[in-house]
C-alpha cells in the first residue's frame, strides 16, 4: 500500500512536470505576446531580482522563464500581468465562489441521477426507459447556453425572479433572512441548470452499468437463493454496479475549473471558470499558467484519489 | 415417463408437456418443446444432449429463472404447480425446496461480499436463523461441502477462492436449506478434470446424506453413468429417449443416443476411432417438420422427414422418440 | 438411408450467410430513434451539400446581403417594397426572418449547415486519425523498447499527459492565442479529443494480437502492415465509428459553445453556433434569432447521439441478444 503510493506520486509529480513544461510552451510558442497587453514590462531589465519577478522575465531564454515560473508559484510570489496582484490569492477568492455552486451541482448531479437510471434499468424497455433515455438524449445534445437561456426565460416571466450574479443587485439592504434565501436561489438555479446535462449523461452511464450488472451470474445465484426482487437487485446488483462510479468522483475534481466556463458566464458568477475566461482575453500568462497547472493537479488528484478510493470498495482490487 | 409402475407414489417433479419460448426479431422460438420429465424422491435423473438442445432451459424453467416464457405444460412440485405459482410463493420453494447450482462457479458468487455472508443469506431468509445462528450454521456447511479452515474461508471474498473452491461453496448455499431437490446445471463443466471427480463425489454424498433427489444436467455421459440411476436425452429441445442408466448404455434406441455413446472413448475396449456426429443441432427457429435429428441420422427414412416420432416404447420404462421403433412403419432392424 | 431434407440445410446456409454489417444493419433497423436519426443526418448531409450551392456557387441564397429597413423581422414575414432588387430574397419571403442587419437567417442558416457539419467532421477526422494512430503504434508495437521505456509506456504517458489538461480551457487558451480562423478551431478541437480514441484502439489492438486469426496471419508470414490494415483495423473499426459518430456531435456542441464565448467561427463564416450565439443579444426582440439555430443544433446533435448510440448497441452482440 504505501509502496505504491510513492510509486505512484512520484509517477505523477513526473508527469506534473511534463505537463507545466508543455503547458508552458503552448503558451510560449503561441503567437501573441503578453506585452502587448500591458507594455511596461519588458522595460525591466535584470539586475535585481525583485524586479525581474516584476517584470515576469520575457526576455530570458525559455528554460529560464519556466523556472521562474514555477519558483515563484511555489513561494507564492507569482503576480498577475493584467493588474500586478499576486495571482494566487486571487485564485482563492474565485475558488471560495466556485465552490457552492459546484458542490451544488455536483450534489444534484449524484442524487439524481442513480435513482433514475436504476429505475431505467431494471425497468428496462418500459415507457418509463424510453421516456427518461429520449429526454436524457436531448439534455445531452442541446447546447448548453441554448437550454440555460430559455430557461432562465422562462424563471424571469415564472417567478419574476432574477437569477443572474451571486445576488439579488440591491438587496444589500434587506433582512438576514432574505439575504440568505436570495443567495439560496441565485445558487440553487444556476446548479439545477448546470446539473441537467450532467443528469443526462451519469444516469445513462448508471443504466448501461446497471443492466451489464443484473445480466451477471451472481445475479442469477442471489434469485435462485430465493432473495425477492428488490434484495436481488438493491442488495447484489447494485453494490456491483455503483464500483466504476467511484472512479468517476475523482474525475469531477477537475470540472471545478473547466467545467463552469460557460455556466459562470451565463450567469455572471465571478468564479474559477470566469476568472480563466478573462486571463485568456488579456493573455495574462500567469493566471493562464496557474490555473492550467491547478486544473492537471486535480485531475492527478483526482485519479489517485480514485484508484484509493476503488481499492477500498472493491475486495478484488489490491494497490501494488 | 409416467408409466404404471412408478404411478403409485407421484413423483417429486413432474414435468408435462413444457413447452418455453423465447421473443426474438422474426417470433417466438421455441427452446423447448414439449417435455416430460419425473424425478423421484431420493433419485438421481440425469438430463444430457449436445449444448443448445434446451436442457439447461429445462432446468432454469423448474426454478422460474429463465429468460424465456414458459408457453404451456405444467411442472408439479410436491403437488404445487410452479408454472403458475405466484411469485412470492416461488420465492418460498426456490433456495428452500429445490437448490441449484449453476455450471460457472467462478463467476456464480458476488465478488463485493464475504463468503460466510452469502452463505448466511439464505439461511436466515428461509430458515429465519439469528446472526450467531447463521453463522454457525454456515460454518458447518463449509465443513460439510469439504472446505478447511472454515473460520477463515468465511471472513474471504469470491476472489481469494479457487474455481472448484467456489463450486463447493456454492453446494453449500444450494443445500443450506437441506432441499428436497437439487438441480445441478452442467456442474463440473468449468473445472478441471481432477476437480470435477472431488464435485461429483461431494454431490453424491451429499445427495446420500440429505437423501435429496437430484436432477443433473450434463453433456458428459461419463458422469451420468457413474452418478444418475435414470437419464433423460434431449434433442433440440424434444426428449429423444429415456430409460434406466443401464437401458441407455447398454441398449440404446435412438440414433441420436448412439451416436453420442459412440462419440464416447472407452476406456476398456482398445482405442477406436471416435465418431464425430456429422453436421449440428438445427436451430431452434427453423426447425424441420419432421424428427430435427434427421438431417444427421444415418438410418432416417421416409417418416422421419414428414412427421415427427412421439415417445415409442422400447422395454418399459424405457421409451426413445424414433420411428424404427415403431413396428407399422420401421422396414428394417436396427 | 436418405440424403437430409434440402429445406433444412438451406435455411441453415441462409442463417448462416448474413454479413457482420447485415446484421447489424438489420438489428438498426428495428432501433426506431436510431433510424429516425439517420434520417435527420442524410437530409442534413443533403442539406448541407444544397446550402454550399445555393449560397456560394449559385447564389440563390445570399447570407451576406445587408437589408437594414428590413431588419429583425419574424420568420415569413415578406420583404418591404423598399428593398432594390438584387437585395429582395427568393419569393420575397424571409423563412427565418432577419437578423439585426436585415441579413436572411434562412440563407445563413443554409451556408451554416454546411460549415457546422464540417467543423464536426474535420474535427473528428482529426482526433481519429490521431487517436488511431497513436493507439494503434501502443497497441501493436508496445512491447518493442525506445531507449528504457517500451513504446507502449510511452505513448499511453503521452496519452495521460493529454488527458491532464482541462479540455475545454485549453481550446479556449489556444483558440484565443492562435489567429481566428475556421481551420484552427477544427484542428484545436481536433487535437484535444483523440485521447479515447487512442486509449480504446490501443486495448482492441491488443486484445487483437492474442487472437488466432493474428497469430495465424503472422504464422503464415504476411507482412505487418498487412496484418494491422488488413486483419485488425477492421476488427477494431466498429467500436471507433460508434464513438466517432458521437465526437462529431461533441464537435459541433464544443463550437457553438466557442462561439458563445466569442472565440468561434469568425466572419464571413456563418455556422449554427455564431448564429446561436448572436441571437441571444435579441432574446426578447427577435427570438427567432436564438431558437431556430438552438433547435437545429439541438436536433442535428440529437441525430448523431441517437445513431451513434444505435449503432453501439446494434454491433454490441451481447445486448443483440439480450433486446430480443
Amino acid at each position: 500500500m504505501w509502496r505504491f503510493l510513492t510509486r505512484t506520486i512520484l509517477q505523477r509529480l513526473l508527469l506534473l512536470v511534463f505537463i507545466s513544461i508543455i503547458s508552458h510552451a503552448v503558451i510560449h510558442l503561441a503567437p501573441g505576446q503578453p506585452t502587448e497587453v500591458d507594455p511596461m514590462n519588458p522595460m525591466m531589465k535584470a539586475q535585481d531580482i525583485a524586479r525581474i519577478r516584476q517584470a515576469f522575465h520575457l526576455d530570458d531564454p525559455f528554460y529560464l522563464q519556466y523556472w521562474h515560473w514555477i519558483r515563484d508559484l511555489f513561494s507564492g510570489e507569482l503576480k498577475s500581468f493584467k493588474d500586478g496582484l499576486p495571482v494566487l490569492p486571487k485564485i482563492w477568492d474565485r475558488f471560495c465562489n466556485s465552490l457552492p455552486l459546484f458542490a451544488c451541482t455536483t450534489l444534484i448531479v449524484w442524487t439524481l441521477s442513480f435513482p433514475t437510471g436504476i429505475h431505467a434499468a431494471v425497468k428496462r424497455g418500459s415507457r418509463y426507459d424510453r421516456a427518461t433515455t429520449f429526454i436524457a438524449y436531448a439534455l445531452i445534445s442541446v447546447p448548453g447556453f441554448f437550454l440555460s437561456y430559455m430557461l432562465i426565460l422562462a424563471m424571469v416571466q415564472l417567478f419574476h425572479m432574477p437569477v443572474i450574479g451571486l445576488r439579488t443587485f440591491g438587496s444589500e439592504g434587506s433582512s438576514t433572512m432574505t439575504r440568505v434565501m436570495d443567495r439560496i436561489w441565485h445558487l440553487v438555479i444556476p446548479s439545477l441548470m448546470a446539473a441537467l446535462t450532467g443528469i443526462a449523461i451519469l444516469s445513462r452511464y448508471v443504466r448501461s452499468q446497471m443492466l451489464e450488472v443484473i445480466e451477471q451470474d451472481y445475479v442469477r445465484t442471489a434469485r435462485a437463493k430465493g432473495l425477492d426482487e428488490d434484495t436481488v437487485i438493491y442488495g447484489h446488483a447494485l453494490r456491483n454496479a455503483l464500483l466504476p462510479f467511484v472512479t468517476m468522483f475523482g474525475f469531477l475534481l477537475p470540472g471545478l475549473i473547466s467545467g463552469s466556463v460557460i455556466f459562470e458566464q451565463i450567469f455572471a458568477w465571478p468564479g474559477l471558470g470566469m476568472l480563466g475566461y478573462e486571463a485568456i482575453l488579456s493573455r495574462d500568462f500567469p493566471m493562464i499558467l496557474t490555473l492550467n497547472f491547478i486544473a492537471a493537479v486535480l485531475t492527478l488528484v483526482g485519479i489517485l484519489s480514485s484508484d484509493i478510493l476503488y481499492a477500498l470498495v472493491d475486495p478484488r482490487i489490491r494497490l501494488e | 415417463m409416467a408409466n404404471g409402475a412408478e404411478a403409485a407414489i407421484p413423483p417429486l417433479l413432474r414435468i408435462r408437456d413444457l413447452r418455453v419460448e423465447f421473443e426474438t426479431d422474426a417470433g417466438s422460438v421455441p427452446a423447448v418443446r414439449g417435455v416430460d420429465l419425473d424425478v423421484h424422491a431420493g433419485e438421481t435423473v440425469a438430463l444430457v444432449g449436445e449444448s443448445g438442445c434446451g436442457k439447461s432451459v429445462t432446468a432454469l424453467a423448474v426454478m422460474r429463472l429463465m429468460t424465456g416464457r414458459v408457453a404451456s405444460g405444467s411442472i408439479h412440485f410436491e403437488g404445487k404447480d410452479l408454472a403458475s405459482l405466484a411469485e412470492p410463493e416461488m420465492r418460498r420453494v426456490r433456495g428452500a425446496q429445490i437448490g441449484m447450482i449453476f455450471q460457472e462457479p467462478m463467476t456464480s458468487l458476488n465478488p463485493v461480499f464475504k463468503i460466510g455472508r452469502q452463505i448466511e443469506e439464505v439461511l436466515v431468509l428461509h430458515q429465519k436463523l439469528s446472526g450467531a445462528a447463521a453463522r454457525t450454521q454456515a460454518l458447518d456447511l463449509l465443513t460439510r461441502v469439504g472446505i478447511p479452515s472454515p473460520e477463515q474461508r468465511a471472513e474471504q471474498y469470491p476472489h481469494e477462492l479457487s474455481g472448484g473452491m467456489k463450486q463447493r461453496v456454492l453446494i453449500a448455499i444450494a443445500i443450506a436449506c437441506k432441499p428436497k431437490l437439487l438441480i445441478a446445471d452442467e456442474p463440473t463443466t468449468a473445472l478441471d478434470v481432477t476437480i470435477q471427480a472431488q464435485i461429483m463425489a461431494l454431490l453424491k454424498s451429499l445427495k446420500d446424506e440429505l437423501n435429496m433427489a437430484v436432477l443433473l444436467i450434463t453433456h458428459d455421459l461419463g458422469v451420468v453413468a457413474h452418478f444418475a440411476e435414470r437419464v433423460d436425452v434431449m434433442y433440440a429441445g424434444k426428449l429423444v429417449e429415456h430409460g434406466s442408466v443401464r437401458d441407455i448404455f447398454k441398449r440404446p434406441a435412438h440414433p441420436y443416443t448412439r451416436a453420442l455413446l459412440g462419440a464416447l472413448p472407452d476406456p476398456l475396449k482398445p482405442a477406436k476411432r471416435l465418431e464425430a456426429i456429422p453436421g449440428r443441432v438445427p436451430s431452434p427457429a427453423m426447425l424441420p417438420p419432421g424428427c430435427a435429428f434427421c438431417a444427421r441420422c444415418k438410418h432416417a427414412f421416409e417418416p422421419c422427414q414428414a412427421e415427427q416420432p412421439p415417445l415409442l416404447p422400447i422395454t418399459a420404462p424405457h421409451v426413445a422418440a424414433c420411428w424404427l421403433h415403431d413396428p407399422k412403419r420401421a422396414t428394417t432392424s436396427v | 438411408m436418405t440424403t437430409p431434407p434440402a429445406s433444412t440445410s438451406r435455411a441453415e446456409e441462409l442463417g448462416a450467410a448474413e454479413t457482420p454489417f447485415q446484421q447489424v444493419w438489420r438489428s438498426l433497423r428495428k432501433d426506431r430513434l436510431a433510424m429516425a436519426g439517420l434520417y435527420v443526418l442524410l437530409g442534413l448531409i443533403a442539406l448541407a451539400l444544397v446550402g454550399k450551392l445555393l449560397t456560394e456557387w449559385w447564389v440563390v441564397f445570399d447570407p451576406a446581403t445587408v437589408r437594414l429597413p428590413d431588419k429583425l423581422r419574424p420568420p415569413m414575414s415578406h420583404a418591404s417594397a423598399a428593398l432594390a432588387a438584387d437585395q429582395v430574397p427568393p419569393f420575397g419571403t424571409y423563412f427565418f426572418g432577419t437578423d439585426e442587419l436585415g441579413r436572411n437567417v434562412f440563407a445563413r442558416m443554409l451556408q451554416g449547415s454546411f460549415v457546422s457539419l464540417s467543423v464536426g467532421i474535420v474535427a473528428v477526422s482529426i482526433s481519429l486519425s490521431v487517436g488511431i494512430l497513436i493507439g494503434g503504434l501502443a497497441g501493436f508495437y508496445g512491447k518493442r523498447k525506445f531507449g528504457f521505456v517500451s513504446v507502449d509506456a510511452l505513448l499511453m504517458r503521452v496519452t495521460d499527459v493529454a488527458l491532464c489538461f482541462p479540455t475545454f480551457f485549453l481550446i479556449l487558451t489556444v483558440v484565443a492565442l492562435l489567429p481566428p480562423s475556421i481551420y484552427n478551431i477544427m484542428i484545436v478541437i481536433g487535437m484535444t479529443s483523440w485521447m479515447g480514441t487512442a486509449r480504446f484502439v490501443r486495448a482492441e489492438f491488443l486484445s487483437l494480437r492474442e487472437r488466432d486469426f493474428v497469430t495465424a496471419a503472422q504464422a503464415l508470414g504476411l507482412p505487418e502492415w498487412r496484418i494491422i490494415f488488413r486483419h485488425m483495423v477492421p476488427n477494431a473499426m466498429a467500436p471507433v465509428l460508434v464513438s466517432a459518430t458521437i465526437d462529431v456531435a461533441y464537435a459541433i456542441l464544443t463550437e457553438s459553445a466557442l462561439s458563445f464565448l466569442g472565440f468561434g467561427v469568425r466572419p464571413p463564416f456563418a455556422t449554427w453556433g455564431n448564429i446561436l450565439a448572436d441571437g441571444r443579444g435579441y432574446i426578447f426582440d427577435a427570438p427567432w434569432l436564438f431558437a431556430i439555430p438552438g433547435t437545429a443544433i439541438l436536433l442535428v446533435v440529437l441525430a448523431f447521439n441517437l445513431v451513434g448510440e444505435g449503432l453501439r448497441d446494434a454491433m454490441n452482440p451481447r445486448l443483440r441478444k439480450r433486446a430480443s
